[in-house]
């Protein structure tokens, strides 16, 4: 059987390689100092799919992704990687939201994508690690879920089979579509981009993007190309685009709010420093030895 | 009506630590708000096992017996808690930031429309001001959890939906028993009415579940090494270091990724956390999450070679050299001191 796949994929700060500039002076993140990347577990999940449109011919795999107008990056990433197409959801409406409004969001914009069998994301983002929006959209959605997938290992007769990661162990469950999956980095990682993929797609825009290259009157380059190759255009969404309401999408929609934000500041004990001399360390275990705290 | 509730997760018939942590907690939270403490139970055969719960000061338990609940699936677990608050109304929800937490969690909070933090340090009580809106709230929970990888502390509250609802991973709180004889209601439900048929749509073909090969969060020392252990092999000097003090090894997530422990081993936001009265940090440099995992040990160790590390700061004891210089002498002083 043919599916049709949606992947749920964000970009995100590499907080990964977070360095002495990455926090400025009042506290505040300096996100320029952070590269934007595919977030790393959805890569994962986005080879899940990709793996399923191979072994069922006529499959067609979305991504769906929802931020500023950079973000278009993602679904361009996911083009050469084999993707079909993709949607970016990106309004002002949508800023400031919590994992439940972008759950709310995302829900509305599938809503709206109509035909899917398979919903797979990531299991969570490295800049939130929270895990919750697959499981959201699921509930939004009235669909059944699948966390923390480690492989999908069929599809057959509109029933999935998943061996996921649990606590302690391992679980082979069975479930019938649609559902919504999660996919944890010890998945398979991502196929690499294909040559012939980025040739096809490097041109892809969104229309923020197009607009920025635009902006000072400039004549946009290679313009009879998007007119000729309609796939070379990304969609992009607002609330209105998906019927959304806007009192349930970003900062309005959020029922969680940041009371305190802290960096991190050590506070600091009165502490012994110590040479790494045999007197030294001798004399600290005598002296642990001798409050029982060892022996 | 209006109570602290905690979800408690169930491996067979046994309520699993975390739910036992949390119920710990949540009677001081339930106490502090003047309301009650309830626990679910959600599985099968699960006869007397609100003797589990209830030492910890449960005032009611909720028990949900019925084939079809154990192992967990995501949409019978779903019925239950969002047709269980939708009557009772619950102000706070704790559950583990397990695997079953972190599904079912997001699910409920989906459903009933109300704010979910996950994998929170910290939980308190206090209050809120709403500047904008003009409004004060009177106890709140503050849920406190490192954010944008470790490298913020954030405080997250939900000023106007219920239940707020919180994770919180193992080890992270700590079980204490308040009363054995304490008494509670317990109320066994008619799951029908709970959940319908449909909800049963995940089969579970295989399921295979070790105990953990170790007791790091139990451990009373903890000697742990990072990536300035250098190798697979450097970590076998803490092995020995662990033999001699009766200690268990963990690692940071540094040295993890590298290869140099296993991943069951990581200590910090995203792994164990742990309570010993000793740790012994060597060659870790202390990022945040290693430190959230960490930092409510009772004596400190640091040794490294730098003497800026972060985590030095918060040590008790900092030795300055080199953990191949350092750590056979701790051995070598150990055997010739504690006979």
């Amino acid at each position: 059987m043919s599916l049709k796949i949606v992947v749920l994929a964000k970009q995100v700060p590499d907080t990964r390689c977070v360095g002495k500039d990455a926090m400025n002076a009042d506290g505040t993140i300096n996100r320029a100092a952070l590269p934007a990347i595919f977030n790393p577990e959805d890569l994962n999940a986005l080879e899940q799919a990709l793996r399923l449109k191979d072994a069922h011919p006529g499959s067609t795999v979305t991504i769906l992704t929802m931020g500023p107008g950079r973000a278009a990056e993602i679904i361009r990433e996911g083009l050469y990687r084999g993707a079909d197409n993709g949607y970016l959801l990106t309004d002002r409406a949508f800023a400031g939201a919590d994992t439940l409004a972008t759950s709310y969001a995302l829900a509305t914009a599938i809503r709206k994508i109509g035909e899917y069998d398979i919903i797979v994301g990531g299991r969570q983002a490295i800049d939130g690690d929270t895990a919750q929006v697959g499981p959201q959209v699921a509930e939004k959605l009235g669909l059944t879920q699948v966390t923390y997938v480690e492989e999908i290992q069929s599809v057959a007769d509109g029933r999935i089979r998943v061996k996921r990661h649990i606590d302690g162990g391992v679980e082979t469950v069975e479930a019938p579509l649609p559902i919504v999956l999660t996919v944890n980095g010890s998945a398979a990682p991502c196929r690499p981009r294909n040559a012939k993929l980025v040739q096809k797609y490097k041109r892809a825009l969104g229309a923020q993007e197009k607009a920025a290259l635009t902006k000072d009157g400039a004549e946009l380059p290679y313009a009879a190309l998007y007119e000729e190759r309609p796939y070379l255009t990304i969609p992009e969404w607002s609330v209105a685009d998906v019927n959304g309401d806007t009192r349930q999408c970003g900062l309005s929609g959020s029922p969680t709010k940041v009371k305190k934000i802290e960096n991190i500041i050590f506070q600091a004990k009165e502490s012994k420093t110590l040479s790494g001399s045999d007197a030294d360390v001798e004399n600290l275990i005598v002296e642990l030895l001798a409050n029982h705290t060892i022996g | 009506m209006n109570n602290v509730f905690v979800y408690c997760e169930m491996e067979g018939r046994q309520v699993a630590d975390v739910s036992l942590e949390l119920l710990t907690k949540g009677r001081k939270l339930a106490t502090q708000l003047g309301c009650q403490l309830e626990a679910i139970c959600a599985g099968s055969d699960l006869a007397d096992v609100e003797k589990q719960v209830l030492p910890y000061g449960t005032d009611r338990v909720h028990v949900f017996d019925a084939p079809g609940l154990f192992p967990y699936t995501s949409l019978p677990h779903t019925s239950i808690l969002v047709n269980l608050f939708k009557a009772e109304q619950p102000q706070i929800c704790l559950m583990g930031a397990t695997v079953i937490g972190r599904d079912l969690g997001p699910r409920v909070s989906s459903a009933l429309t109300s704010g979910l933090t996950a994998d929170c340090t910290q939980l308190e009580i206090g209050s809120h001001e709403d500047k904008k809106a003009g409004k004060t709230y009177e106890n709140l929970l503050y849920q406190i959890r490192p954010a944008f990888g470790g490298n913020i502390v954030a405080t997250i509250v939900n000023p106007e939906h219920r239940p707020q609802m919180a994770t919180v991973r193992e080890g992270v709180m700590k079980k204490e028993i308040l009363d054995p004889d304490y008494q509670g209601e317990v109320i066994r439900h008619d799951v029908a009415k709970f959940v319908p048929e449909t909800d049963y749509v995940v089969k579970v073909i295989d399921r295979h579940v070790e105990k953990a090969k170790h007791n790091l969060k139990g451990a009373p020392i903890v000697v742990a090494g990072g990536y300035g252990m250098g190798s697979r092999e450097g970590f076998n000097m803490l092995f020995e270091l662990a033999k001699e003090l009766h200690a268990e090894v963990g690692g940071s997530r540094a040295a993890v990724d590298a290869g140099f422990c296993d991943h069951d081993r990581q200590i910090g936001q995203t792994g164990v956390t742990v309570h010993p009265k000793l740790y012994i940090a060597c060659g870790i440099s202390g990022q945040i999450q290693h430190i959230a995992g960490m930092q409510d040990a009772g004596i400190i160790i640091s040794v490294n070679n730098d003497p800026n590390a972060p985590i030095n700061t918060i040590a008790d004891y900092v030795i300055n050299g080199t953990v191949e210089e350092v750590i056979p002498k701790m051995i070598k002083y150990y055997k010739k001191n504690s006979k």
